[in-house]
């Protein structure tokens, strides 16, 4: 391994940390619907999700040359300091928006982090804002009208041509796709955002001189970038995996097809074209588009608007608490520390949060206790079970992320 | 600043039109098959018709299965 300052360093733990929470934070993109509607069972989604993921990472080996998609001017005095903020600025956001249960995007929260970092230790001139506004906001417009629309049609069309057809018989069938689709949408994930990762941490290494500008990241950086993602895939985000698979609309297996099939095109064919749009808004998109297009099913439009909120919020958000980073960070390493020390204080704080209310493999597929019940539907005796602290064995051995 | 706008359309017409012509295929495939199936409430179809639903369905799903594979090789290249 070539020399590494202790600042490269920690920008590399940051770096893989910030990755850990891209996974557990989006595996309810690919498995919500399969794990709400029962195709697979929780433990199994996550662990085939996690695999999927780590393939995915090796798969390609397209690596963006710009970390940031050209949003950040790289080349404008970007030091290690400034990534370490905006990281830093990333995970925060990821955690409380976990904390929340809201599914928001890891790589909003990246650039959002990037860019409030630069804005603070470059200044305006180290942001193309006309990067920010295609390659962010419009694509965060659209992924979900897109995608939803697909699966409301979708939807529409599925229950149309099997009305005939007999529940029992084709409920097999209906798994079997929706698998098919959430590997897909799983394997996709791995290869765009381990990648990102990748390209942070290679980043890193060039600003600080351990390797050479414009090489492709070492393997060493391939391998712990694809373990952290897949990692984090497979603690699981039970808490956002709630969110999409219950809290948005009651999902019967065709729509977690019509909805994960639909997240799979959309992701695929936007990335072909070179339009990509983000994972986590295609998959709500798509979520709640199968909602929209099944007769009779009801969407529960809080939930949604409390997801748009947190999309709107997550590049200001995300870049405000990188900005206060950055200010510390750049005083020297005691700057650097304290931001290091904080951060871990942050994250220990959210952590500890999540225990008094904890979502886990066994009690995912419950309904949110914040959402209200329509009143046809028997009341959920089931929250006060999860509220209260039992002392069961179990519990211990349960991953609560 | 220029937004593509062609692009975004093409994202948007293949988007839509891949996602309900493979849901659309696939769901042909699970009805067709689930005619050739003994339930509760429903008589299975049998000779010739079952032949001709089992071929269809197959039909169906190896184009589906095909979708995936081009998904795959969109994802490595």
């Amino acid at each position: 391994m070539e020399h590494i300052t202790l600042l490269i360093g920690i920008v590399i733990i940051t770096a893989l940390v910030f990755d850990f929470t891209n996974g557990f934070h989006d595996t309810a993109n690919a498995m919500a619907t399969t794990i709400s509607t029962g195709a697979l069972k929780p433990k199994v989604a996550v662990a085939m999700s996690a695999v999927l993921n780590l393939v995915g990472a090796f798969l390609s080996v397209e690596v963006a040359k710009t970390i940031s998609g050209g949003i950040i001017d790289e080349g404008s005095g970007i030091r290690p300091e400034v990534i370490f903020a905006g990281l830093v600025g990333a995970i925060v956001w990821n955690l409380l928006t976990w904390l929340a249960g809201l599914p928001s995007s890891s790589s909003h929260a990246l650039f959002g982090g990037l860019i409030g970092a630069t804005l603070v230790a470059v200044g305006p001139s180290g942001v193309h804002g006309d990067a920010v506004v295609m390659k962010v906001l419009i694509p965060a417009v659209c992924a979900p009208i897109v995608a939803g629309l697909a699966a409301a049609a979708a939807t529409r069309l599925t229950y149309r041509l099997g009305r005939k057809a007999d529940e029992k018989a084709t409920a097999k069938g209906y798994r079997a796709g929706q698998i098919a689709s959430a590997g897909l949408v799983s394997l996709a994930h791995g290869t765009n955002d381990a990648q990102k990762t990748m390209g942070v941490i290679t980043l890193a290494l060039i600003t600080g001189g351990a390797v050479s500008p414009h090489s492709d990241p070492p393997l060493w950086v391939i391998v712990s970038a694809g373990t952290a993602i897949a990692l984090g895939t497979y603690i699981g985000g039970w808490r956002i995996i709630r969110t999409m698979g219950r809290g948005i609309t009651d999902i019967a297996p065709p729509q977690g097809f019509s909805a994960q099939t639909g997240a799979a095109a959309v992701i695929l064919s936007s990335s072909h074209i070179g339009f990509a749009l983000s994972t986590t808004q295609v998959c709500s998109g798509s979520i709640l588009g199968s909602g929209v297009g099944r007769k009779g099913a009801s969407v529960r439009w809080s939930t949604a608007g409390r997801m748009l909120a947190a999309w709107g919020l997550t590049l200001p958000a995300a870049g405000t608490v990188a900005a206060g980073a950055a200010l510390l960070a750049d005083q020297g390493s005691v700057g650097v520390c304290a931001v290091a020390v904080l951060a871990a204080a942050a994250c220990a704080g959210i952590w500890y949060a999540s225990r008094r209310k904890p979502v886990h493999a066994s009690n995912v597929n419950e309904l949110p206790d914040l959402i209200v019940q329509p009143v046809d539907v028997a009341p959920n005796p089931a929250p006060a079970k999860v509220n209260v602290p039992t002392a069961e064995p179990s519990r211990a051995t349960a991953p609560t992320v | 600043m220029s937004i593509d706008w062609a692009a975004l359309g093409q994202v948007f017409g293949v988007s839509v039109g891949v996602t309900v012509g493979l849901v659309g295929l696939f769901t042909l495939g699970i009805v067709w098959l689930s005619r050739t199936e003994e339930t509760p409430d429903q008589v299975a179809v049998s000779g010739g018709s079952a032949a001709l639903a089992r071929t269809g369905a197959y039909t169906c799903f190896a184009l589906c299965a095909a979708a995936v594979a081009y998904g795959i090789w969109i994802i490595v290249n």
